[in-house]
């Protein structure tokens, strides 16, 4: 890894100079149950080599058979995305030797994709930006290869590689988009958001589980400048490794940074290829493109070209499951939520949540209000995501039914929720193992009133005087005695009442 | 008559009847081999012990009642480049010795299921790239008739074999002519299926869109038995074709051309063509005519051209399907000293594992497939191709089947040609337009060059899934020959 600084221009400064284009290259591993051209399974975690075949090791005489599931799944993407559906196309060979890849050739699509010529609307700031799709295609994944010793983990300087095969030969489909100028500032967001918005896509198609922590969505960045007032793109450069969304935003901006400040002073973009580093959140140079590679392509001879039947193929478009921008349109009428509240539970991934949790009975303002306060806040705290949280949809829509009923006030139920968390049950279990419940019972709460106008003479004295506003101290003194449990309203009410006063 | 004279059709007759035994039947071959294979040298890989055990488990089904096909307990030799997990798969080549496959090709588990014995992995071409059998890296087979001359290739072990009355049957691949060329100069029937009438799985890729399993027989009859064995869709080959695989058999026993056209391919015969074999072709026209044929000339111009596209193709196919054998996962591993790369290991692994034809190949193909060069070569030989698939179908809507020598001269003499490869590709010229359409194609033997006494092959080809006709023209020629012969031809074979 270089130890010299890069030059960085600041990004305000950059963006008042240059314009950007933004490219992405987008890998879903399919989630199909076997692989893209063999039998084997393709669960996530198995132990190294054990999902695997002649096929997908390469054995002399073995031969590929497409996994037609995966073919289907890549014409809903297609669909989704707005794309044409090609009526005939083929697989093709893209040459290159490397350990991982079992045949030293993988077979992908080369000028005949499934799906081409399609678009995605996604939102940011407030504003609907176009990104045009130019192909979605589909592929084998290559091995997985970990090098060993050295200091960066990477093939350079490693003492030897060890090769994971599971990995080679699952379906994966590659989404590029057409060069996307007129971001301008808002490029690392536009990045972020169509990347977020595809993984939206692919999980209410349940073609993949779009794990970017597990690989399964993987994203290659293109940015390149070109000054303010020309319309020539500038050299791009191809950013790989950015494993979250918050990555992909961050590769956006550093890229942009550094090209400013080359070109800045009169220096050239090199094309190449470059890594992303979650820890600095700056890329480092890899591989040159300047001499592309040869990767000689031609149609693989093993297999048959495609010919999805257009019936089929208007069948699925169909049955196609509402897209995650019309749900949103549709939940947020019927919330009534304004255009910022909806953005935020999209940013902060809760609206599944609390349409699991208004599903479950909960009224939406209050499912929100769970998701977005309290919930929020504690997954932020544990650095979760909220979806992580070790509490369900329908817990929260019991705990909001527990305080609309008024078993509940605001603050038991928070003691609720943090019960539920820690793995003491159900609501109702924690309400009973904590004894949380309201104290409802007049005689009860009464008697806590008495004891606590006793114990508070002189502010017991200025409410009999009139001093309404006294009754405040006897109120916290109520909630202090029963421990939280009694209702704030009802126990107001019982001191005024018992001291004649009156609001 | 001994066991190892007589047909596979009347091998197996013997043993359903009780009247031999699988393991009788394979020791006689097996015995066979041990006296003849010092000199011919068609086999790379032989185990007694899991012959004869494959032997005996037959007998067992047989006598345990369990039905099977027409050839149960027939011997067969096997190309070395099908894989088989009880014996070795090399695909005569260094960078494979000694491997194990861990499955069994498609055709191979159907030879087992229908009861066939398999004697042993027969010798070829390395990776099947040539017509002599002399790019093996464990030496050239000799050709029965002659010993010191080629056997034909690729298949060159698989031929010999039969030729020299080692086994009754055996299996080659045919990617450009490797089975009906070996077929032609050992006297011998050697059928090149329909591309997509078998499984390719298993079989060691050459060339994918070319390559095709087939049959050696010293009858016609028996080449049919053995097609319709091996024969069929596989769900394991995307390429092989879903439809009932023709009925050859029957075609094989029907012998009857009356009312058939004929065309013969103007285009192969003149320059080049080895008077001795224009003549015992020119007889085979003319017998079919007395045998109630139409004969006509038809013109298939772009065939000129097959043999230069064929060169483009198969070795473009070739420089990727012999990529994986990089020495990370299986055979050959040269330098790995714990200081080298894994790319330096793969060079050198290559450099020492492939002989040069299959190096030539590889260069030829990669250079074709290059950027920049793609639409000149492989994307013109690509036309190419179909303009010679349109000429086929435009003949066959003429005739029935087409006719011509097989190869242009009878075997040569092993070394001639060795140094120079354009020589060795034109002996392959009149076979290889057959593989680049993807038609079926048979060679039968008709007759002696009067040059050398060699022999000489008749090629019939029909159309696509037409392999019916290939077999019903073939069997007419051999009856009819082999009446005016006193029998086979094979007879006539002194060098054994």
């Amino acid at each position: 890894m270089t130890t010299t600084r890069t030059p960085r221009m600041d990004y305000d400064e950059a963006l008042d100079r240059f314009e950007p284009v933004l490219g992405l290259e987008t890998h879903v591993e399919l989630g199909t149950a076997s692989k893209m051209f063999c039998g084997c399974p393709t669960a996530f975690g198995a132990p190294p080599n054990t999902q695997v075949c002649p096929t997908c090791l390469a054995f002399p005489g073995s031969l590929p058979v497409a996994n037609a599931k995966a073919i289907e799944s890549t014409i809903r993407i297609g669909l989704a995305l707005n794309c044409s559906i090609a009526e005939w196309c083929r697989f093709a060979r893209k040459n290159y030797f490397y350990p991982d890849m079992p045949k030293n050739y993988q077979i992908s699509q080369y000028d005949e994709p499934l799906c081409y010529d399609g678009h995605l609307d996604i939102e940011v700031d407030g504003k609907t930006v176009r990104i045009e799709i130019e192909r979605v295609h589909l592929e084998e994944d290559t091995g997985k290869s970990t090098h060993m010793g050295g200091a960066t983990g990477r093939i350079h300087g490693a003492d030897y590689s060890i090769v994971d095969y599971n990995r080679a030969g699952i379906p994966l489909v590659e989404i590029v988009t057409k060069p996307i100028p007129g971001t301008d500032r808002l490029a690392p967001e536009v990045a972020r958001a169509y990347v977020t918005e595809l993984r939206e896509i692919m999980r209410s198609l349940g073609v993949s589980d779009v794990r970017m922590e597990e690989g399964s969505l993987r994203c290659d960045v293109n940015v390149s400048l070109m000054p303010r007032g020309s319309s020539e793109w500038g050299t791009r450069t191809e950013t790989k490794n950015v494993n979250s969304l918050r990555s992909v935003e961050r590769a956006v901006r550093s890229e942009i940074e550094r090209q400013a400040a080359i070109l800045a002073e009169g220096g050239r973009i090199v094309q190449e290829t470059r890594h992303f580093h979650e820890d600095t959140g700056t890329t480092t140079s890899g591989r040159s493109k300047e001499e592309a590679q040869d990767y000689r392509y031609f149609p693989e001879p093993d297999l048959l070209p495609i010919a999805p039947d257009p019936a089929w193929v208007a069948e699925l478009k169909a049955t196609l499951p509402e897209l995650p921008s019309v749900r949103r349109k549709r939940l947020q009428a019927e919330w009534g939520l304004s255009d910022k509240d909806m953005e935020a539970m999209h940013n902060a991934d809760a609206i599944d949540l609390v349409e699991a949790t208004v599903a479950a009975g909960a009224p939406a303002a209050d499912a929100r209000k769970w998701w977005m306060g309290e919930l929020a806040r504690r997954a932020n705290e544990s650095g979760t995501a909220l979806a992580g949280l070790p509490i369900t949809p329908a817990q929260i829509a019991r705990v909001t039914e527990l305080v609309a009923s008024g078993e509940l006030n605001d603050k038991l139920a928070r003691e609720v929720l943090e019960g539920v968390l820690a793995g003491e049950g159900s609501p109702d279990e924690v309400v009973e193992k904590r004894g949380l419940k309201i104290v409802n019972d007049e005689g009860e709460l009464s008697a806590i009133v008495d004891q606590v106008i006793a114990d508070n003479a002189d502010a017991a004295d200025k409410v009999r005087s009139g001093k309404i506003a006294a009754a405040g101290a006897l109120v916290g003194g109520v909630m202090r005695a029963s421990r939280g449990k009694a209702d704030a309203a009802r126990a107001r009410a019982m001191i005024l009442e018992k001291l004649g006063a009156s609001e | 008559m001994s066991l190892i004279r007589k047909s596979a059709a009347e091998l197996g007759a013997l043993i359903a009847a009780g009247e031999a035994s699988a393991v009788e039947v394979a020791e006689a071959h097996l015995d066979r081999m041990a006296e003849v294979e010092p000199k011919v040298n068609a086999f790379l890989h032989v185990d007694r012990e899991v012959t004869l055990a494959q032997a005996r488990a037959v007998d067992e089904r047989l006598r345990a009642g369990e039905r099977l096909g027409p050839l149960a307990g027939v011997p067969i030799a096997h190309k070395d480049i099908f894989t088989t997990a009880d014996m070795p798969t090399t695909a005569a080549s260094k960078i494979l010795e000694g491997w194990r496959p861990p499955y069994d090709a498609t055709v191979t588990r159907r030879l087992r299921e229908a009861g066939l014995v398999i004697l042993g992995k027969t010798n070829l071409d390395e990776f099947a790239m040539g017509s002599s059998t002399e790019n093996s890296a464990y030496g050239p087979t000799r050709n029965p008739w002659d010993l010191t001359r080629v056997p034909g290739g690729s298949s060159g072990g698989s031929s010999a074999a039969v030729a020299a009355y080692e086994a009754p049957l055996s299996m080659g691949t045919d990617t450009g002519g490797s089975i009906r060329q070996p077929a032609a100069l050992t006297g011998i029937v050697g059928m090149k299926p329909t591309y997509g009438g078998s499984s390719r799985y298993g079989l060691i890729a050459f060339a994918s869109s070319l390559d095709t399993p087939g049959p050696f027989a010293r009858d016609v009859l028996d080449a049919a038995l053995l097609h319709e064995t091996f024969s069929g869709h596989d769900p394991l080959d995307s390429t092989s074709i879903d439809a009932p695989v023709p009925s050859v058999v029957e075609a094989a026993r029907q012998a009857d051309v009356s009312g058939m056209r004929v065309g013969v391919v103007k285009e192969f015969g003149g320059d080049g063509y080895q008077p001795g074999v224009l003549a015992r072709f020119n007889e085979a026209v003319a017998l079919l005519e007395s045998l109630g044929a139409k004969v006509v000339e038809v013109s298939c111009p772009s065939f000129a051209t097959a043999l230069p596209a064929y060169y483009l193709i198969a070795p473009s196919e070739c420089s990727s399907n012999l990529a994986r054998f990089d020495a990370m996962r299986y055979g050959l591993r040269v330098g790995d000293d714990g200081t080298r790369s894994a790319e330096e290991v793969m060079a050198l692994t290559r450099a020492a594992g492939f002989g040069p034809e299959v190096k030539r190949r590889i260069m030829l193909g990669t250079y074709a497939l290059s950027s920049g060069y793609y639409d000149a070569y492989y994307g013109q030989a690509q036309k190419v191709r179909t303009v010679i698939s349109r000429e086929f179908d435009a003949a066959f809507h003429q005739v029935d089947v087409l006719v011509s020598p097989t190869t242009p001269t009878t075997a040569f003499p092993i070394g001639e040609r060795a140094d120079d490869p354009m020589a060795m590709y034109l002996a392959d010229l009149c076979t290889i337009p057959s593989n680049l359409a993807g038609n079926a194609a048979i060679s039968v033997p008709c007759g002696l060059a009067d040059e050398d006494g060699l022999p000489v092959g008749l090629q019939v080809m029909a159309p696509v899934l037409g392999d019916d006709r290939c077999y019903r023209v073939g069997a007419a020629v051999e009856k009819a020959l082999e009446s005016r012969w006193g029998g086979p031809l094979l007879k006539e074979a002194a060098a054994l």
